[in-house]
């Protein structure tokens, strides 16, 4: 009882306590198109360094295309995206720039499938950051070791099961030694009994406070590790609030419905 | 309630047994290969009678009724002769090396040697120092075959007018294909580029070079071009020969590439931005090792069909293996009825030895790059 109330106490604590007064990221009104089709609406989002934002809301909202925006895997056309003190624009320099720092985990892992597991996380730090390949392999196994996978990594990703890949592909991003994360839905791929260990180890992350941000529909992770909850639904923000109004007392009818389907 | 007779649940652990007899031995392997089913029987039996009239025959025409010494045509003119390996035999030096001067022929001997030797710890994947051998094929041999083969450096000049042979069928072949690989990439990455102006080049270029054939690409290189160019500066024909296969054949490589490339799932290339590669980094680091991985039939596939293909250049008066063999028909000293036949087993043969082992090599390769995956 005690045990697992000191460990909900640390994570509201580290709710309040790592979050600074410095920008990470900004969204100021974008505007995105596919086509005719308006994805993006007016979106606006200031996300403070350390905050752990959890995004939610139905299938086809816009969740990620907007998270893909901000490391310009996808385009914007109007409005602002300011990540690390980088607006990005068409500008190549300040794209590379931007993705040097942001660390992105997908629903489908994107290992490459050619390279063993080790080759996977040092090829980044080999070829964008210079370092040397001893170096890099060093950092790797660490990152390996954290997330309880050192033994696999002369595998191939063909070789490992989902989550063991999913982890991989965390380590992989944290091998840049990023200051921001992205997740976008890296459980869903997953049969359930692997969401476990990629949550823990999101968990760690959010611990050790990383600014992250996380597309998913896991509720109980929002509840312990997010500061933050965002509902999109139709290309827009809707409602976000902290994790326990959020879910306790939603403002708007689509939200209650959305919850509604997702909690039952 | 009567008694279980059957036990559900084993009480002791069964040792483990030798398989049953039949999946051993050679009546065994017998049965399973040729006589499964009456169908299989009836087309062993088959096969086994088509066989056996048809080899015979030609094993005494290639063997035991063959002519294999002699110094002239009256050797190979006896009654119910075989092949005329007599006429291959005193002919070899010109199917091998042309018209090139008997005196000089250690340089090509020479540069063959080198070219086994460099080629050779590069095909086998555990030999070490892969890169440095690879700068050492494509930077250093090739100009130290060039001034071998044509002369400078003390060494007299050999016109490539009196290159021939199988020396003629290799030096096309293998420029073809050196030149074709890294033009085809870059051509199929140009097709896919989001800039319109390399696009359209690229595809211009490749549905022009494909839509011509390669007999038409030779004649107006050897005919038209000269037009064009101001007079009194001479192209040499090999050379003229050698851009067009190489151009003609990067671009039907540009396309098998491309085939590669669009099998590659999106979430590579994002995967590969994603952690801060730029365009030319995921290229080579990611994309291309896995599309060229998958397209190695097709790849191999063309540089079999350049390799034949090089028998061409005998409409431009260059003599290759084929060309050559086909001339020496000509020579009333071996004019024979047996003469052509062996010529063309004797040039078969020889491409079909080249042409197999790179067929095998790929599938060799194929099996060995193989790492269990199934993409995600
Ligand atoms: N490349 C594209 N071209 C055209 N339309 C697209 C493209 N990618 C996404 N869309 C559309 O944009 C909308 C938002 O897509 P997005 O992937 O951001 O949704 P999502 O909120 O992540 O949904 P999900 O929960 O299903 O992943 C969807 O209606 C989708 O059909
Ligand atoms: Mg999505």
């Amino acid at each position: 009882m005690t045990s697992v109330d000191s460990s909900e106490l640390k994570s509201v604590e580290a709710r309040k306590l790592k979050i600074s007064d410095e920008i990470a990221i900004e969204l100021i009104g974008v505007n995105k198109w596919y086509g005719e089709f308006h994805v993006l609406r007016d979106v606006n989002l200031t996300v403070r360094r350390g905050e752990r934002i959890v995004i939610c809301g139905p299938s086809g909202s816009g969740k990620s295309t907007m998270i893909r925006c901000i490391n310009r895997l996808e385009e914007h056309q109007k409005g602002q995206i300011i990540v690390d003190g980088n607006e990005l624009t068409s500008d190549l320099k300040k794209i590379d720039e931007v993705r040097r720092e942001v660390g992105m985990v997908f629903q489908h892992f994107n290992l490459f499938p050619h390279l063993t597991i080790l080759e996977n996380c040092t090829l980044a730090p080999i070829w964008v950051r210079k370092m040397p390949k001893k170096d890099a392999e060093e950092i790797a196994m660490t990152y390996l070791k954290r997330v309880r996978i050192p033994e696999q990594a002369n595998k191939y990703p063909g070789q490992l099961s989902g989550g063991q890949q999913q982890r991989v592909a965390i380590a992989r991003s944290l091998c840049m030694n990023p200051k921001i994360m992205l997740f976008d839905e890296p459980t869903s791929a997953l049969d359930p009994e692997m969401v476990k260990e990629v949550l823990d180890t999101m968990i760690s992350l959010a611990e050790e406070g990383m600014t992250m941000l996380c597309v998913t529909h896991e509720m109980g992770f929002a509840r312990q590790v997010a500061n933050r909850v965002i509902f999109m639904d139709r290309g827009q923000i809707v409602e976000q609030n902290e994790p326990d109004a959020f879910f306790s007392n939603p403002q708007h009818e689509r939200t209650k419905l959305f919850l509604s389907q997702i909690l039952h | 309630m009567a008694t279980p007779t059957i036990g559900y649940v084993s009480t002791q652990e069964l040792p483990a047994l030798p398989p049953p007899d039949a999946g051993r031995g050679a009546v065994a392997w017998l049965r399973t290969n040729l006589f499964a089913t009456p169908l299989n029987s009836a087309l062993t039996i088959a096969v086994g009678l088509l066989l056996a009239w048809a080899l015979p025959p030609i094993i005494n025409w290639l063997f035991f009724d063959a002519i294999w010494d002699g110094d002239s045509r009256e050797a190979c003119l006896v009654e119910g002769a075989g092949a005329c390996w007599a006429f291959v035999k005193a002919k070899f030096g010109q199917f091998i090396y042309g018209r090139y001067p008997l005196d000089q022929r250690w340089r090509v001997d020479l540069v063959f040697i080198m070219l086994v030797v460099g080629l050779v710890p590069l095909a086998m994947p555990k030999v070490p120092y892969k890169k440095q051998n690879a700068i050492l094929m494509l930077v250093v041999f090739p100009f130290v075959a060039y001034v071998l083969l044509y002369g400078g450096f003390g060494l007299p000049v050999v016109e490539t007018a009196l290159w021939g042979g199988l020396l003629v069928t290799l030096v096309v072949a293998i420029v073809g294909i050196v030149a074709s690989l890294p033009l085809g990439i870059l051509l199929a990455l140009g097709r896919q580029s989001k800039l319109p102006v390399i696009k359209t080049a690229s595809v211009v270029f490749i549905e022009f070079w494909r839509g011509v054939p390669l007999i038409t690409v030779l004649f107006m290189s050897s005919v038209m071009l000269p037009l064009f160019l101001p007079p009194g500066t001479n192209f040499d024909k090999l050379l003229r020969a050698l851009v067009g296969v190489a151009l003609f054949s990067s671009a039907y490589m540009a396309e098998v590439i491309r085939g590669g490339l669009q099998a590659i799932p999106k979430g590579q290339y994002e995967g590969a931005a994603a952690v801060g590669l730029g365009y030319w980094q995921s290229m080579r680091l990611i994309i291309l090792p896995q599309a060229l991985k998958i397209v190695i039939p097709g790849i191999v596939n063309t540089f079999i069909g350049l390799f034949k293909d090089t028998s061409l250049v005998l409409i431009i008066g260059i003599f290759d293996l084929l060309g050559i063999v086909q001339l020496n028909f000509t020579d009333p000293n071996w004019a024979s009825p047996v003469t052509p036949a062996t010529g063309f087993v004797f040039a078969a043969f020889v491409f079909w030895i080249f042409c197999f082992g790179m067929s095998r090599y790929s599938l060799y390769m194929e099996r060995r790059l193989e790492t269990g995956h199934k993409r995600r």
